[in-house]
């Protein structure tokens, strides 16, 4: 009975103890970024292709070193400033925002723009041109037949009509 | 001259875009000059000599500049590199050999992170120093486009010979030894 109440205790003991550490154990053992999500956004920087699609001898040690990563439960943000530490930042799939590289944002939205303001500008212009040049079309058309013509365009129709 | 407004924004649009797709290309471009330098005997100056680059293992930075004095075989290698592993014996015998005379072989590892570096170094018995270009800046300067690439470097610090892809036969012991019977 006393052995039964010593057994127990040291469960309770046991579980108390664990509860604060177990969300800590879990953390580091699980996961926290797949493979697959972070081939996606990172480059192979010696082939100069997406990860996920390249097969060189960089890529695959690349891959090994972001699995060691993952291992130790890093985050997906986490795990890509390590690989900039280790390989730069061409190794992520979108450059960072400064620099030359900005060009890469602000100019595919500008070019965007200026085509826009561009239509913006002309179509009204030529709408209204076409417009004036419909308006027009009467005055600058051919003359109104003749009497004669009228006549002569009648007999032939009466031919046709049998 | 508001007719030409349109036309000419849509020219100079164009001509910009092109203008980037060109600097594009070109910054792409395998710089192949120092291989033609060298070949005429024209020796030109190691570039990004005074850039410090990390140390493998170690916190510390070191530059090009700061062998300036001394021979120094400059190797571009990369754990992940097959023939640099072929070539890693070779290269240490060589540093065993050059070691008394001034002049040391300097690894620059290349796209590479640095665990697997240090387990290249440990696994192959590499003795003579090795500096990580992290971002590749420092070895594409070079003329570089992969590995394993060697670089002979004299005492003033001009580049005197070139060998891209493996180091093959006794090239590598020939060169270093016309360098070293260069006068002082």
């Amino acid at each position: 009975m006393r052995l039964a109440k010593a057994s127990l205790g040291t469960v309770l003991a046991l579980a108390l103890a664990s509860g604060p550490l177990a969300p800590a154990l879990a953390t580091a053992a699980t996961p926290r970024a797949s493979l697959t999500d972070i081939e996606n956004d990172v480059m192979c920087v010696a082939c100069h292709e997406p990860l996920a699609v390249a097969d060189s001898p960089q890529a695959y040690a690349e891959r090994g070193y972001i699995r060691g990563l993952i291992s130790q439960g890093l985050t997906k943000k986490q795990i890509e400033r390590q690989l900039v530490a280790q390989y730069g930042p061409a190794v992520l799939g979108k450059p960072p925002a400064h620099g030359f590289n900005l060009t890469v944002y602000v100019l595919p939205p500008a070019i965007v723009l200026l085509g826009l303001g561009t239509l913006a500008f002309v179509l009204p212009r030529w709408r209204r041109r076409t417009r004036a040049a419909k308006a027009a079309a009467p005055a600058d058309g051919p003359p109104p037949p003749t009497a004669a013509d009228s006549k002569r365009l009648e007999e032939d129709l009466a031919t046709y009509r049998g | 001259m508001r007719r030409f407004l349109i036309p000419g924004i849509a020219v100079a649009a164009v001509i910009a875009l092109l203008a980037l797709l060109a600097f594009g290309v070109s910054s792409q471009k395998a710089n192949s000059s120092i291989d033609a330098a060298v070949a005429r005997g024209a020796y030109p100056m190691a570039p990004q000599d005074h850039v410090a680059l990390p140390v493998l293992g170690s916190t510390q930075t070191q530059s090009l500049a700061s062998y300036r004095g001394k021979i120094v075989v400059l190797n571009v290698f990369a754990s992940w590199c097959g023939p640099c592993v072929a070539e890693a014996p070779i290269l240490e015998r060589e540093q065993h050999r050059i070691a008394g005379h001034n002049a040391t072989i300097l690894g620059v590892t290349y796209l590479d992170n640095s665990s697997d570096s240090e387990t290249f170094v440990h696994r192959y018995h590499i003795t003579y120093p090795v500096i990580r270009d992290v971002n590749g800046n420092f070895v594409r300067s070079f003329g570089a486009t992969g590995v394993p690439e060697t670089f002979v470097i004299d005492r003033k610090g001009r580049i005197v010979a070139v060998r891209r892809f493996q180091l093959a036969g006794n090239w590598l012991q020939q060169t270093v030894g016309r360098v070293l019977q260069e006068p002082v």
